[in-house]
């Protein structure tokens, strides 16, 4: 069973078994020779509500066998469990089960894949890639289109992937994020709510703009990427936060999501 | 059969004739609604019309919503179907199953739930639609189009 009093245990294990998976011939960088260091640690500012539990931090460091020892070590790795505002899952948990729906990667595939298998050969967990549907995309950029920041630098970009052709097509459509967020505030109808025909309304108004102007009719196609001065999130998983301010926001969603892939 | 992908609308047609039958049936393919006028004349009686909704797709469900407009309120008699494909691919769902529903229920025709995509599934769906045909048709004593619909409908809900 999982306890937060181990996690110094944890993380020797997670070396040791990472050191054997090298030895075996996995998981390993090319042109990368050191020694991996583990660290295991709670993140208590990493939670939604009271209920939430803390986050789990954990970090795969280098410090490269020939550089003196008191070098920085180099972050290679960052895995994070965390449940931000899980409420509805940790509701129905018993007392003292450990449940951390979201898991937030950083760093090469191989690392993630060798730190993963130890979790679920130790713990009762799985892990899966979160996947995230055209209609959740389109949830996630008209709320961060609404979201109010000082300078916005980045425009509005919503990346579409045409099926049933020969060769791949992707449309990248982008609009200046004060026109953006302009369009949006005129549908909002009360601050801090959205609603599906909000979101709706936002998603055809951006698609017979563009229909008017190319003859094409975007809601044929697969809605994969979107990218606002928030965050961004591709259908894979590939979520960039980019602004600190709403991190909180975008972790909430996300952990929304997991718990729907789990239930 | 009215709906947006036509690619999928001739392979569920085909899979509707392949089926052993004893009646003569005429399929008629069409991406909206209304059918050119011209036509009218020619037309043989429609007995039943399935609306093609893609769940990957919401311009297939605005198209339908737009093609609702021109349909004769007595189909909405047991006449009406719609039919949701790709439901197998909950990841790339772009509408809401919800927002079918509610349009089933709106325009008070059930709604049948499929994965077109999958020979089995088709052939399946395409029974069930023959079946349906025949009864909307007429030809099975007994069952009236509008009360196989309501059938369909409540048993749908549970």
């Amino acid at each position: 069973r999982f306890s937060r009093a181990a996690l110094r245990d944890y993380a020797r294990l997670l070396g040791a078994f990472i050191a054997a998976e090298r030895q075996k011939g996995l998981a390993v960088e090319v042109g990368v020779e050191l020694d991996i260091k583990v660290a295991l640690s709670s993140l208590p500012e990493l939670q939604g509500s009271e209920q939430d539990q803390p986050a789990v931090l954990v970090q795969l460091s280098s410090r490269s066998r020939a550089s003196p020892k008191n070098s920085e070590d180099k972050i290679l790795w960052s895995g994070c469990f965390c449940c931000v505002y899980g409420d509805d899952l940790s509701e129905n948990m018993p007392e003292d089960f450990t449940c951390l729906p979201l898991f937030l990667a950083n760093g090469a595939e191989s690392y993630m894949s060798v730190v993963g298998n130890w979790f679920q050969k130790t713990f009762d967990c799985i892990f899966r890639r979160l996947a995230i549907s055209p209609f959740s995309l389109t949830w996630m950029v008209a709320m961060w289109t609404g979201c109010k920041v000082d300078k916005a630098t980045s425009a509005v970009e919503l990346v579409f992937s045409v099926p049933r052709l020969p060769q791949p097509l992707d449309i990248s459509y982008a609009i200046h994020p004060e026109d953006a967020k302009a369009l949006w505030d005129t549908i909002q109808k009360t601050p801090g709510e959205i609603t599906q025909e909000e979101v709706d309304v936002f998603m055809d108004c951006l698609y017979s703009h563009f229909h008017r102007h190319f003859k094409i009719h975007l809601s044929a196609t697969k809605l994969v990427k979107v990218s606002t001065a928030i965050a961004s999130a591709h259908c894979d998983g590939i979520v960039k936060m980019l602004h600190s301010q709403y991190l909180s926001g975008v972790l909430m969603l996300l952990t929304e999501l997991a718990i729907s892939q789990i239930q | 059969l009215v709906g947006s992908d036509e690619e999928l609308q001739q392979k569920l047609a085909e899979a509707i004739l392949q089926e052993k039958r004893d009646f003569k049936i005429s399929i008629h393919i069409a991406t909206s609604l209304p059918l050119p006028s011209e036509r009218d004349h020619l037309r043989p009686r429609i007995d039943l019309i399935v609306f093609m909704i893609d769940i990957k797709s919401k311009y297939s469900l605005k198209n339908v919503e737009a093609s609702l407009a021109h349909v004769d309120a007595t189909f909405f008699l047991g006449k009406v179907y719609f039919l949701v494909t790709g439901v197998g691919r909950v990841n790339c769902c772009s509408i809401e199953t919800n927002a079918v529903c509610k349009l089933g229920e709106a325009y008070c025709s059930p709604v049948l739930f499929c994965e077109l995509e999958l020979e089995g599934v088709r052939v399946a769906t395409a029974q069930r639609l023959l079946r349906m045909l025949q009864i909307c048709a007429g030809l099975v004593p007994g069952f009236s189009a509008l009360s196989f619909s309501l059938l369909m409908r409540n048993s749908a809900d549970d």
